[in-house]
């Protein structure tokens, strides 16, 4: 299970977010929401890795975030064919028409954060009237 | 007012960067990286030390690093081919990352070394999404697995340049059902090279040593992989096709 060291990662690169976002406020924000955008064939577990994120959060600038999880589905392309198709899982990578190999998987390995979003006092209060 | 910054950043990217930083700086002291990925008990360790044995026999300088959970049972056994081993434990980790592989390589790896063979920690889940800086990966399973092994681990399948079968002497013994083995690594991997060796019997020995130098001579793997493809491939060596798919570290700021 490498969903504990993916976890980590993620812990790691939104808080360098928050860091940078920090030294241009002077004091760096907490996240509320970080989006994961997972593919199907990234071979990753979303809800193993919402167990983990919870554990990693701990202690950091994400304490008590919620992670969410955007499901990319695999896609594939013939060139020859000019055709796509759902690749499932596991992915059938051979073209439903001619059955060659696919020339490219246009999607479904995706790993990545989205976006993040973030607590800052004049998130939580309502927006004051000047 | 809530504050939303779109990251856009590869969860993987810090170890891509550094697997990319390990295999430029091997390939500058001419050293090609094979990564073995498979499932405990597949007979990778039998089936390295027949062919590290070989390089020995051939003259080529090669090296051999084991991870395990426990145990130096494997760098003991893979020794008595005459090459240098290190075994490396890994507390419990189920994988090898590329910045542990560069720190147990500094000061160990012995000048020359022109093919390192790296014996992933036994699991065809988790090594498959890290790339340690190898050229060539190779994925075994032996015939007593089951023919629908690809299919289960399809990463670990789809995403190596080459697939070993081991203990194809006992392929009769358990009716192991070699086209079906063939048609679902084509499905998960189309066009991969899949050798059927024996440890035990000397079938097929020599293949592995002959694709890595290969490899080594090619500067890249003969074999593209079609999940390694596309905008989104991660965990895998794509430098060598010339395009680098990690540059997302832009990020935007705006507000709700």
């Amino acid at each position: 299970m490498h969903e504990m060291s993916i976890a980590l990662a993620v812990v790691g690169q939104v808080e360098t977010a928050a860091r940078a976002l920090g030294e241009v406020d002077g004091a760096a924000p907490t996240a509320r929401t970080v989006t994961l955008r997972v593919g199907e064939l990234a071979g990753v577990v979303p809800d193993s890795l919402r167990f983990c994120f919870e554990l990693a959060c701990a202690d950091t600038l994400l304490a008590g975030a919620t992670l969410l999880t955007e499901n990319v589905p695999g896609r594939a392309h013939c060139e020859p064919c000019d055709r796509d198709w759902a690749t499932g899982l596991p992915p059938d990578l051979c073209c439903p028409r001619c059955d060659s190999g696919a020339s490219e998987l246009t999607a479904g390995r995706e790993l990545e954060i989205a976006e993040v979003r973030w607590s800052e006092p004049a998130c939580a209060a309502p927006p004051k009237e000047d | 007012m809530c504050r939303v910054t779109e990251l856009q950043q590869a969860v993987l990217a810090k170890n891509d960067h550094r697997a990319d930083d390990l295999r430029a700086r091997l390939a500058a002291r001419g050293t090609t990286v094979v990564n073995l990925l498979s499932s405990p008990g597949s007979g990778k360790t039998a089936l390295l030390e027949a062919e590290l044995k070989l390089a020995v026999e051939r003259g080529v300088p090669v090296a051999a690093l084991t991870a395990d959970l426990a145990t130096e049972n494997d760098a003991t056994r893979l020794a008595r081919a005459g090459a240098p081993v290190k075994q490396v434990l890994t507390d419990g980790l189920c994988h090898l990352e590329a910045d542990m592989l560069a720190a147990h390589l500094d000061g160990w790896l012995p000048d020359p070394t022109r093919l390192l063979f790296v014996e992933n920690v036994g699991n065809l889940v988790c090594p498959a999404s890290y790339d340690l800086g190898e050229t060539l990966r190779v994925a075994l399973a032996s015939v007593t697995e089951g023919e629908d092994k690809p299919l289960k681990y399809p990463s670990a399948f789809g995403l190596a340049h080459l697939v070993v079968v081991t203990k194809a002497d006992l392929a009769d013994a358990v009716e192991f059902d070699r086209d079906g083995f063939l048609g679902n690594v084509r499905q998960v991997n189309p066009g991969v090279e899949v050798v059927f060796t024996s440890a035990r019997r000397g079938l097929g020995v020599g293949a592995l040593l002959d694709r890595a130098l290969a490899a080594h001579e090619a500067g890249g793997p003969a074999h593209r992989p079609v999940m390694a493809s596309g905008p989104q491939a991660h965990g895998y060596g794509h430098s060598h096709h010339g395009h680098s798919h990690h540059s997302h570290d832009h990020a935007h700021v705006h507000t709700h």
